[in-house]
């Protein structure tokens, strides 16, 4: 590292100027950013429904808002969440900047499909918000029939457009990642050399391209009974109910997936270059990811366990969701065995990963509860269900991008974001989401069903330190907004490897120029190459 | 009175006291992994801090004795949550035979309930204390959950098929019911109380209100108010089965399947005639799809059931 760090004189953001030059770009680090903005403008839309709920459960009367509005509130905010937030979320910023650097490519394998994408995300997102300004759409996210292809009148066939339509930028995504996985990796970077993050991603873009088609498939169904009254799903037309729940979920649990396997690959950076050491068990670690990719596929009636579905049936999926726990759990110990004889600092993107190793595991534990067939019956479809799977998204995925969003950020925009404010929010992330999401475990047990416009009296102490909680992640989200805008023009420039970490990425400049590298790498180890005298380290160069 | 801020349940089921032992079970996991898993991140986090900028760290790779540890060990601890979990789903879905029946319609927005005895309810839910009672239930349009987190159970009904579920209540009082899967507007609003009795009690309750018929009789009256006894009995010159002794049994089909006869395919006989053609009769029968509500259909059903129950012995129903 030399004294006086500078920016270099050129990089992919200063090569053109103008509006032009990024709506019609094809650098995957532009696309990046592209997505990036698109994606956390979604992020405070599908936040600010959750503020108005949240608002609303403070008291159990329901007087804030009509259920009308409740109900469309929790609908926008699982829509927009899951399928134009935390699906992209990674994957489209955070791999589509970093896994050709990472592997030492130009670019990704199809670049125009790449930008094909982002427009294709984007038209989805803008159907999204259109109904929810039109006047939403009421049937949550999970669209259950009849209630969505008969019963409701709000704007299901306009939500669905929107979804089918990003459900291919996704796939194409997918797609792109996995041939560029497959054929651009520089010379010497065979598959055991690979980051972990490299891993997530290939078994995240497998779920993709698997499990999507199954999603657009389901819900063009749902419209076109919705439509023309094509007796698929209604019993009233002859129609199965139950069908529709089989085909949603075989997409949605995997989709869980697609959304926590990539913010396991930031984390194993992230754990390695802050504990400076070689991850433990770095097979074990990429097979994992594998077997949950794999397993996840049949483990979707656990949706299921009252549906009337078969006992037997409901047995197997018990059986295989217990199974699909052991990979993850492999992980969580890997991780903190990782940590063993280290070289441990806590800059914040390493609070964050800590934060969450330890959410993931309660994420992770509760969903055993959920997986045992004689207390799923109990608190399926409670708030046990909520706090499961937010501890899953929000203090997995969400702590996962954020992580990942600082710990790169020095390399997408050249500069250090400032790290008082970066440990202060990550703390009051961590303090708030236990704050909102814990009670809800306590409120579920209790009996308190999901989706309530208003409750019994005895559940209000619960709803209001989760609502308070909410008002403090809200701050620790808005925080990291501005520190960061400010950063991205007024810090002070990073240089290419301010973590002394490893890995391709750092062996360019901070910004890295429009085709990453001067000359392609060549790479002569594996990546975590922590704890090899230093001169090793440059000949790896 | 309720406390403001209750952490645990209330257990008024035998069922309850068994889910909470595996609940305690899980919990006692649970707590053990994170308190586990936390200790060493903080013991690790402190104890290998970074002290200076050039510390070199130890090439270690791996261990595959922990990699075993720590697969088979969460292994076996899931493979007994499986376990007991699956015994005790299997006992909510297998009532004893002695259960009362009690029907149960979800509407959007309100549970329609009737008793044997032909009393009926909305909203609430009476029950005597201690004895097992197995509940029928259907919805008349989209999907909803019948939930009593008191008794630890839920079971969701479903438009056009019958789920069932059954509980003991071991306490009397009023707990809680709720609509657990989201069914609309008024979702928060569908639910009312379930009120345990003495036996005496319910017995006492049962006969307040107007008096009704049984659903047995009111299925009987119905049976011939539709005309289905005009085909379905010994003496009508129409070839159809007779339904004596029928519930419960397999039935031989024209397409060579042999289904049970259960309340689900009733349903479909009645409303979907051609669905199900009884081996050797000719697919005559016109179906009742939109002149028969689900409270008559459970009516029928009861009657149908009571057939078999006291009718004769099953006549042969192939040629």
């Amino acid at each position: 590292m030399s004294p006086t760090i500078a920016i270099p004189r050129e990089h992919y953001l200063n090569v053109s100027y103008g509006v032009k030059s990024w709506l019609f770009t094809t650098d995957h680090k532009r696309i990046a950013l592209l997505y990036l903005t698109t994606i956390t403008l979604l992020f405070f839309v599908g936040g600010a429904a959750a503020v108005l709920m949240r608002l609303e459960l403070m008291t159990p009367q329901g007087d804030l808002v009509q259920s009308e509005t409740y109900n469309k509130l929790f609908t926008i905010h699982g829509v927009i969440m899951i399928f134009f937030f935390l699906i992209p979320s990674i994957p489209a910023v955070l791999g589509n900047f970093l896994i050709p650097i990472m592997i030492g490519a130009r670019d990704l394998a199809f670049p125009r499909l790449n930008l094909a994408s982002w427009y294709l995300f984007t038209l989805g997102s803008i159907f999204a918000i259109v109904v929810s300004v039109m006047g939403g759409v009421d049937t949550g996210w999970t669209f259950y029939t009849p209630y969505s292809s008969t019963y409701t009148n709000s704007y299901v066939v306009p939500t669905i457009v929107g979804i089918f339509v990003a459900g291919f930028s996704t796939i194409l995504t997918g797609l792109n990642f996995i041939v560029t996985i497959h054929t651009m990796r520089a010379p010497g970077l065979t598959w055991f050399r690979l980051p972990l993050f490299v891993w997530a991603h290939y078994a995240t873009s497998m779920i993709i391209i698997l499990g999507t088609p199954v999603i657009a498939i389901t819900l063009s169904l749902v419209a076109l009974e919705r439509l023309f009254g094509v007796g698929i799903f209604d019993p009233a037309l002859g129609g199965d109910p139950i069908l529709f729940q089989h085909l949603f979920w075989f997409y949605s649990h995997p989709a869980v997936y697609i959304m926590v396997l990539p913010a396991m690959g930031v984390v194993s950076e992230l754990i390695t270059a802050f504990s400076r050491k070689r991850i433990f068990g770095y097979s074990f670690m990429a097979f994992s990811l594998i077997a949950i990719a794999v397993i996840g596929f049949f483990v979707w009636g656990h949706h299921m366990f009252v549906s009337g579905q078969s006992v037997y049936a409901s047995m197997i999926f018990s059986f295989l969701s217990m199974v699909v726990a052991i990979p993850s759990a492999v992980k969580v110990f890997n991780w903190t065995a990782t940590l063993y004889k280290g070289s441990v600092s806590y800059q914040s993107p390493m609070l964050y990963a800590l934060g969450f190793i330890g959410l993931f595991t309660i994420g992770g534990l509760t969903g055993l509860f959920l997986a045992s067939l004689g207390i799923d019956i109990h608190v399926t479809d409670t708030y046990f269900v909520i706090a499961h799977f937010h501890y899953i998204m929000v203090g997995g995925s969400v702590m996962g991008y954020l992580g990942g969003i600082h710990y790169w950020f020095p390399k997408i925009t050249g500069r250090m974001y400032p790290e008082g404010w970066a440990k202060f929010s990550a703390l009051i992330i961590f303090a708030g989401f236990n704050l909102t999401f814990f009670p809800q475990f306590l409120l579920g047990y209790l009996g308190m069903p999901r989706r309530y416009h208003f409750y019994p009296e005895e559940f209000q102490v619960l709803n209001v330190m989760s609502s308070a909680g909410a008002s403090i992640l809200g701050l620790g989200y808005v925080v990291p907004l501005i520190y960061l805008i400010w950063a991205m023009r007024y810090a002070a420039p990073a240089g290419p490897n301010p973590w002394g970490a490893t890995g391709l990425e750092w062996q360019t400049s901070s910004p890295p120029p429009t085709h990453n590298f001067e000359e392609t790498p060549v790479v002569t180890q594996e990546v975590y190459a922590y704890g090899m005298p230093e001169e090793d380290l440059k000949d790896g160069r | 009175m309720r406390s403001s801020l209750p952490l645990f349940p209330e257990q008024a089921s035998t069922f309850a006291e068994r889910v909470d032992a595996l609940y305690y079970y899980l919990l006692s996991v649970s707590g053990f992994f994170v308190l586990l898993i936390f200790a060493l991140i903080f013991y690790f986090a402190v104890k290998y801090r970074r002290r200076s900028e050039g510390e070199q760290t130890p090439p270690i790779l791996g261990s595959i004795p922990l990699e075993v540890a720590w697969i088979v060990i969460p292994f076996i601890l899931v493979m007994i949550m499986f376990v007991w979990g699956a015994s005790l789903y299997f006992t909510a879905f297998s009532p004893p035979a002695n259960a009362m029946e009690i029907f149960v319609i979800g509407k959007q927005w309100m549970w329609k309930v009737q008793h044997p005895e032909g009393r009926r309810e909305i909203d609430e839910l009476h029950v005597p204390v201690g004895y097992p009672v197995k509940l029928t239930i259907t919805s008349q349009d989209v999907i909803h959950s019948f939930y009593i987190p008191a008794f630890r159970i839920k079971m969701d009904a479903v438009p056009g098929r019958y789920t069932s579920i059954w509980f003991e209540a071991s306490k009397t009082g009023t707990f809680h019911l709720f609509c657990a899967e989201y069914c609309g507007t008024a979702h928060a609003g569908m639910g009312g109380r379930v009120v345990v009795m003495k036996p005496s009690e319910y017995e006492q309750w049962l006969r307040t209100g107007a008096p009704e018929e049984s659903l047995v009789a009111a299925g009987g009256r119905l049976f011939q108010q539709l005309g289905c006894s005009g085909c379905h009995s010994q003496n009508s010159i129409a070839r159809a089965p007779l339904l004596d002794g029928v519930y419960g049994k397999p039935v031989p089909l024209q397409s060579g399947q042999v289904v049970l006869a259960d309340e689900s395919y009733i349903r479909d006989s009645i409303l979907l005639p051609q669905k199900d053609v009884v081996a050797g009769y000719a697919p005559v029968m016109p179906s009742f799809q939109g002149r028969i509500s689900e409270e008559e259909l459970m009516q029928i059903i009861a009657y149908i059931r009571f057939l078999g129950e006291e009718g004769p012995e099953p006549r042969k129903t192939t040629r």
